[in-house]
């Protein structure tokens, strides 16, 4: 069987899979790294997103193989080891950017790797268009856009509307 | 998903001897397609040959009056590369609407061209920019290459390696999509160059991507939305499907085209 390389959350794992494992089977049933949700297995929902070498991609229509080598990034590495949360995981608190929390994981994933290719930040409709490829049943999206335009002011470094809005 | 061997060659030549030694082996670039064909067990192949390990095939650079984008260039990359952005800004901006985020992270033109999905994006836009595809064999002109629904003149085994794109004086494009599935119920791309004004047209046609002349001479008389408003396309060439009729389809074109020929200026 072909054995794969993987660097995970800064930890180097080599295992062992089939051609037709997918990365989020190895991540989940090997790795057991379980915050990583199969939700459609058909690449629509987003509920599966990663992060690989950077770039937001939905686990399950990516083999295993093909990530030999590569940096992979799940919803458990974004915290840090004494447990303060990042900032996206932190405003999607603040904000209640979920109800029953099935798609978070891949929204928190893919809203970070938005804010980084934004660097001078997105206005609502372009954070509306980036979560095209992850779906939500049930907030209406309407508290994840306003997590993660909060999110990107803290991770951008600037005040964030509503805290400067309090201050006034 | 059926298991199959996996290969990763290092260059062009390894992988088209391992795919001519194996008619049932199928490259892989950004998978978007395949892997979810894969799934559901429509297709079969004995290996998977991953171009991922091909640098060569990767990057945008421009070269005098036309734009080489290598194959496995991705979606995201043709949206926010500033090269493309400088020469082909509606080229930038369809690269941006192509499926979603993800897709576009991993999704390739070279797959995306050799696939030739009658609702892809880049298809329409190579055909009416004039392009040329170049293979690990010849070059064919776009004109040729696409030929009818999910087919194209490559021979099995024979990869796409980069297109060649002439930079328009003008370039736009519309497309209607559908709500739910977000794919293209028609695209209309137009482009005025070198070669003339060329209109092509994606997600309508009931035999895939196809030019449409009749907008071409009206726009060389007369570049205006104005001139393709009184354009009617023909039905009875249109895809009809339980997303919309032929008609309703004809209609999105001429609409799709005045709006593309807006987005062009």
């Amino acid at each position: 069987m072909p054995q794969v390389t993987l660097t995970v959350n800064d930890t180097k794992h080599t295992v062992e899979v089939e051609a037709r494992t997918l990365l989020v089977e190895t991540l989940r049933e090997q790795l057991r790294l379980t915050g990583t949700h199969v939700g459609c297995d058909t690449s629509q929902c987003g509920a599966c997103v990663v992060h690989m070498g950077g770039d937001s991609v939905k686990s399950c229509t990516i083999l295993s193989v093909q990530c030999d080598g590569s940096d992979i990034t799940t919803i458990e590495g974004l915290a840090a080891a004494d447990g303060t949360l990042h900032p996206m995981q932190e405003a999607f608190r603040e904000y209640h950017a979920l109800q029953c929390g099935f798609c978070t994981p891949g929204m928190v994933m893919s809203a970070i790797d938005l804010v980084n290719k934004h660097p001078d930040g997105m206005s609502e409709k372009e954070i509306r268009e980036g979560l095209e490829g992850n779906l939500c049943r049930c907030t209406g999206y309407h508290n994840i856009v306003k997590a993660i335009a909060a999110a990107q002011d803290v991770m951008q470094g600037r005040v964030p509307e509503l805290v400067r809005a309090a201050a006034e | 998903m059926y298991d199959f061997a996996y290969h990763k060659p290092a260059s062009v030549a390894d992988a088209v001897k391992i795919l001519a030694s194996d008619p049932e082996a199928r490259p892989i670039s950004g998978g978007m397609t395949l892997l979810p064909a894969l799934k559901l067990r429509l297709n079969k192949p004995t290996a998977v040959v991953d171009l991922s390990g091909i640098a060569e095939l990767r990057g945008v650079k421009r070269e005098g009056d036309k734009l080489v984008i290598g194959a496995l260039t991705r979606h995201f990359e043709v949206a926010t590369s500033a090269e493309v952005k400088a020469a082909i800004p509606a080229l930038a901006a369809m690269a941006n609407t192509i499926g979603d985020t993800q897709v576009r992270n991993r999704g390739t033109m070279g797959g995306s061209v050799a696939n030739n999905d009658p609702s892809a994006d880049y298809p329409a836009a190579l055909l009416a920019l004039g392009a040329t595809i170049q293979t690990d064999k010849r070059t064919v002109p776009a004109d040729e290459f696409f030929n009818g629904m999910f087919t194209t003149v490559l021979e099995v085994g024979e990869l796409v390696t980069a297109i060649h794109i002439p930079i328009p004086e003008k370039a736009g494009y519309a497309k209607m999509r559908n709500p739910a599935s977000r794919y293209s119920m028609a695209g209309v791309f137009v482009a005025k160059g070198a070669a003339g004004v060329r209109v092509a047209v994606n997600g309508a046609g009931a035999n895939g991507v196809f030019r449409e002349k009749a907008m071409e001479a009206a726009l060389a008389a007369n570049w205006s939305p104005d001139a393709v408003a009184a354009v009617k396309v023909d039905a009875g060439l249109m895809n009809g499907d339980i997303h919309g009729s032929a008609e309703y389809r004809a209609h999105l074109v001429t609409v799709m085209a005045k709006r593309a020929v807006v987005d062009a200026g």
